[in-house]
């Protein structure tokens, strides 16, 4: 067992786990945020993306005892005071969710890179969102909700 | 899908790193975890020791040299797709490494270990051996440069001794007038390619980087720009000899370099 302190969210968090222990699981068990969720465990479907130092990273080909010195970003601090981001609220109201399993690999993904490409095509939206697997949209609505906050802002820069 | 013990080690030197490699047992390298993270959490590897290489300072760096870019093992796939140095001098690799895995797959993978992985379907591999790249390695005998051809040596094998890392790989500016392409064929967005190829026009010669037919990225070099596309292609097929897999047949391999190759090509030539 080790003892390190982790920062998530703006948070220390002192953790006490084995080196092998993953950053999603120490995020969900240890931390207490489980809005990081779990699917696939190598990489695959994208469910446990969270920022690390401002980067989409899997916390699953991570483990916690590596991110000592880093900024770790969940889900649960991308809503502030309760108010939705825009992309979270036009997910909401385009129906880009149904069970929620992938939303926050998503929401998490695409903040990072609507930052890095405020004004993608679609076809930069598809390949992006490839790296997150969803089992019940059938992702056109994603698909359009990130694109509606791509357009929302090229229209507020017009 | 839990990785076995093992003990953590992160050195803050390049010598301290080297220290670790020659005295643990049963030592493994972590870079950006993305391939060794899966193989660790389904238990193909089990290392003892864990050396982590991201406390390293300086080894993502992507540096402008006299007629090379000289990139830290450490330069994640992202930064190396977005750096404009690259993205200039070496358009082929910022292409290749553009279609790495995903998003944030290439947000943490690096340069380092994907070439000492060394899967024979990989991007880098490849274009380090089309564009005749050499690989900077330290270990106890110091560094050494090794050439791209003579580091891939079949299937996940590299010419890295057990107590070397990579530190850097060194890839030719490329000309002006210079065309290349890369055109990989995977099944779905993120996966591996099953083919894939790169070319790169230079002074009217072609040269042609084949990924997954074999064990190890081929390089051919001595094609004219004057060859139809189509001829071009039919000798490349017959000279790869792709392994047979339940899920891949052989055949199903050439079929892909031939057309590929023929693609790539075209590109390159249509892009004059
Ligand atoms: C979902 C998914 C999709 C992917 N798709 C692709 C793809 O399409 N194409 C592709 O090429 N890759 C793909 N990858 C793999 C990815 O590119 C990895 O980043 C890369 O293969 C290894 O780099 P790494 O930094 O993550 O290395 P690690 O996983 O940390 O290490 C890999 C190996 O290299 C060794 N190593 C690492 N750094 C060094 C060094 N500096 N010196 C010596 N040895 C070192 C390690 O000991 C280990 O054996 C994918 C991964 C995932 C999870
Ligand atoms: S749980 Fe991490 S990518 Fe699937
Ligand atoms: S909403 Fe159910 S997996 Fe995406």
């Amino acid at each position: 067992m080790l003892d390190f302190d982790l920062t998530v969210n703006g948070r220390r968090y002192p953790v006490r786990a084995e080196p092998r222990k993953l950053l999603s699981d120490v995020l969900r068990e240890d931390c207490r945020l489980t809005g990081t969720h779990v699917g696939c465990e190598h990489g695959v479907c994208g469910a446990c993306t969270v920022l690390v130092d401002g980067k989409p990273s899997r916390a699953c080909l991570i483990y916690a005892v590596q991110m000592q010195d880093h900024e770790i970003t969940t889900i649960e601090a991308v809503a502030k005071d309760g108010k939705l981001t825009p992309l979270q609220q036009a997910l909401h109201e385009v129906h880009g969710l149904q069970c929620g399993f992938c939303t926050a690999g998503i929401v998490i993904t695409f903040e990072a890179y609507l930052r890095e490409n405020p004004r993608p095509t679609e076809e930069q939206v598809r390949e992006v969102l490839a790296g997150n697997l969803c089992r019940c949209t059938g992702y056109h609505n994603i698909v359009k909700a990130i694109l509606r906050v791509a357009n929302e802002r090229r229209d507020a820069q017009a | 899908m839990k990785p076995a013990p093992f003990r953590y080690h992160r050195p803050r030197s390049l010598a301290d790193t080297l220290q670790l490699l020659v005295t643990l047992e049963n030592a493994k390298l972590i870079a950006g975890g993305q391939s060794l993270g899966p193989m660790m959490n389904m238990r193909l590897v089990q290392p003892a020791e864990l050396i982590d290489l991201n406390a390293l300072a300086g080894l993502d760096l992507i540096a402008e040299k006299d007629d090379f870019l000289e990139i830290g093992a450490l330069a994640r796939h992202h930064a190396v797709e977005s750096s404009t140095l690259v993205k200039k001098h070496c358009p082929l690799l910022a292409e290749a490494a553009g279609t790495i895995g995903h998003y944030a797959i290439r947000s943490r993978g690096t340069l380092g270990g994907s070439l000492a992985h060394a899967d024979p379907a990989a991007q880098l591999p490849l274009v380090a051996a089309t564009l005749g790249a050499e690989i900077v390695v330290n270990g106890k005998r110091g560094e050494r440069r090794i050439a791209a051809k003579d580091f891939f040596v079949s299937m996940m094998t590299t010419a890295l001794e057990a107590d070397e890392i990579v530190v850097s790989a060194r890839f030719p500016k490329a000309a002006a007038g210079d065309r290349h392409a890369y055109l990989q064929f995977s099944r779905r967005t993120g996966d591996f390619a099953i083919v894939a190829v790169a070319a790169v026009l230079h002074s009217r010669k072609l040269r042609l980087g084949i990924g997954g037919a074999e064990d190890k990225p081929l390089v051919f070099e001595d094609f004219s720009a004057h060859e139809d596309p189509q001829a071009i292609a039919r000798k490349v097929r017959e000279a790869v000899q792709p392994t047979e897999s339940p899920r891949v047949p052989a055949l199903y391999r050439e079929e892909l370099v031939e057309v590929l190759v023929k693609r790539a090509v075209a590109r390159c030539l249509t892009s004059i």
